[in-house]
């Protein structure tokens, strides 16, 4: 990339572009460990996806709240959303009971990076 | 004795149900010093504690049983130790079928099975809360009195210590019950090179060489997200590898010539897979500190951990109880385009109209339109151009705690075929079955009520 002048604007990017994840259950709660696909775009991610927005994006979703992890060494971020598996385990009648692929409806989030 | 040179820990079984042909693969394919095989789920215990009810001689995962009647030859002939949490609640009787094979076999000479015992709590569970053990449910805080008549089975998490007891005394089959998968590889590490109980950098190391292959393939190119249409031979996908040294840093591999892939992105998302907190990932055996680990590619398929750190377990262990919860039941039906959406969405009213109407009381009833909402939810509806999708499947979902209603839901959904909205399909599978449901309730249990135990078993 060419070094120019930062501009202030910025850009919209979906997180599928800049991240991979993978995800998993406690329970009631899954875990959405979210991994920068470059190590410079791990600045971004832990500007951009905190967990208010996280819980936003989930809204409608899950019951509880969400907490944020970060993993600067593996350029990674930790979700943890309570109350997003309908029980968990074996008592959820969701498709999804266990959260196997909760990780990719976080890679639909629209973030803004520096353009 | 301990020993200077790398040790190589294998993992042939990411779970009961897992590929059979990765055990057999993972000795064939090279040298390896031990295989470890991971069979337990939450779910896994109650199952296997209704099996042994019925049946004494049952309650452990057959599947090792024949795996081992095929295996025992390889594995006894190069040297290779398996580690195996197959026990499930009845290790003694999984241990005593795999001595039968080996009889069988004509290596019962060479064959020492050994069973590590001690984390099934079912029968001290009254003596247990009578001595005030709550036994409080670590996500509600509920005590566990108030289902005390429903528990079917209750399990402490046992770690690497007495894995690490039963190699020491000679065994090359150690099966255990509730063992944790990370103990299955730190047990072996323990032992090869003398790691004492305390010595938590490398306890720590050991566990997070477990938890990277836990799960068979997933950590080497199975389930991996990032590179997945380029990922090479799937079909032979090589399960991982972990090369350990004896200063902790280990590094995690697959044998030459097997199909997926091993690098530092698809390593790191198997390490993130079901993480907490990951400055303190609580074991038996330790608390291991994801955010120390330094990964490095050293060469194609080959990831190098170090700089692990760790820190003194807890003096409590986690408890599994697996209780009674109540029924489930599944209806599913598929409708095509036009308008595949709305018809299921008009199939869905006139089924919970008809519920309604029945008098059918339910704790929970779940839609989900698979192809439109059903992983994604609302998510997805609103950027799907949900009216021109070519079909959709109704998946509707009762839970209660009676069996009645849901078995009476179960008779609903056929006939919609017929009397309700048109173009459906994909009824071919017949009615619904109702599914009991085991919970799952977790809690602690002071470290110093449980007692692990090591036992060799015949032949």
């Amino acid at each position: 990339m060419k070094k120019k002048k930062a501009r202030p604007t910025r850009r919209s990017v979906q997180l599928v572009d800049l991240a991979h994840a993978r995800s998993g259950d406690k329970g009631d709660t899954a875990n959405i460990g979210l991994i920068a696909l470059k190590p410079e775009y791990y600045p971004h991610l832990v500007r951009e996806v905190t967990a208010r927005k996280v819980a936003r994006h989930f809204r409608g979703m899950i019951s509880g709240a969400v907490e944020r992890y970060e993993i600067p060494n593996l350029h990674a971020l930790n979700f943890l959303l309570h109350g997003a598996l309908d029980g968990g385990g074996t008592v959820s009648l969701k498709t999804d009971a266990q959260g196997k692929v909760l990780s990719t409806a976080l890679l639909r989030m629209v973030i803004t990076v520096p353009r | 004795m301990a020993t200077d040179r790398p040790i190589r820990v294998a993992a042939g079984q990411g779970f009961w149900g897992d590929w059979l042909e990765a055990p057999f693969r993972q000795v064939m394919g090279g040298p390896i010093d031990y295989l470890m095989l991971d069979y337990l789920a939450e779910v896994t215990m109650s199952i296997l504690q209704k099996q042994r009810a019925r049946d004494p001689t049952l309650g452990y995962a057959t599947d090792f049983v024949r795996t081992m009647e095929r295996l025992l030859g390889p594995v006894v002939e190069r040297g290779v130790k398996v580690v195996a949490n197959a026990g499930g609640v009845n290790p003694r009787a999984c241990a005593r079928a795999v001595g039968e094979a080996a009889e069988r076999l004509g290596l019962a000479g060479r064959t020492r099975v050994a069973v590590v015992l001690g984390d099934d709590l079912l029968d001290r569970l009254d003596g247990l809360l009578a001595r005030g053990h709550a036994f409080t449910n670590l996500d509600t805080g509920r005590p566990l009195r108030e289902i005390r008549d429903r528990v079917v089975s209750a399990n402490a998490y046992l770690g690497a210590a007495p894995v690490a007891e039963a190699l020491r005394g000679g065994a090359n089959i150690v099966i255990t019950g509730r063992v944790t998968d990370t103990g299955l590889v730190l047990g072996p590490l323990m032992h090869a090179f003398g790691w004492p109980a305390d010595a938590w950098d490398l306890l720590a190391a050991g566990t997070i060489a477990g938890h990277t292959i836990e799960c068979g393939a997933q950590c080497s190119g199975g389930n991996c997200l990032v590179g997945w249409e380029r990922m090479p031979d799937l079909a032979n996908v090589g399960y991982p590898i972990v090369e350990a040294f004896p200063d902790g840093t280990f590094e995690v591999t697959k044998h030459p010539g097997t199909g997926g892939r091993i690098n530092v992105a698809g390593v790191t998302e198997q390490l993130v897979y079901e993480m907490g907190d990951p400055t303190e990932y609580i074991t038996p055996d330790c608390i291991a500190d994801f955010t120390t680990i330094k990964l490095r590619q050293m060469s194609k398929d080959r990831v190098r951990f170090s700089g692990i750190r760790g820190r003194p377990a807890t003096d409590k262990l986690k408890v599994s109880i697996g209780y009674s919860y109540g029924f489930k039941a599944v209806g599913t039906l598929v409708y095509a385009w036009p308008n595949a959406y709305d018809k299921a969405r008009a199939a869905d009213r006139v089924l919970r109209t008809r519920l309604r109407d029945l008098g059918l009381e339910f704790e929970a009833i779940l839609t989900e339109y698979v192809g439109v909402d059903a992983t994604h939810g609302p998510l997805a509806v609103a950027a799907t151009a949900v009216h021109d999708v070519p079909e959709v499947q109704l998946r509707v979902a009762v839970r209660s705690p009676e069996r009645g209603p849901v078995e009476r839901f179960t008779r609903e959904i056929a006939p919609l075929i017929l009397n309700g909205p048109p173009t459906v399909t994909g009824f071919a599978g017949g009615r619904p079955k109702p599914e009991e449901i085991v919970a799952y309730w977790p809690a602690l249990i002071d470290r110093s009520v449980v007692q692990p135990t090591v036992e060799r078993i015949a032949p």
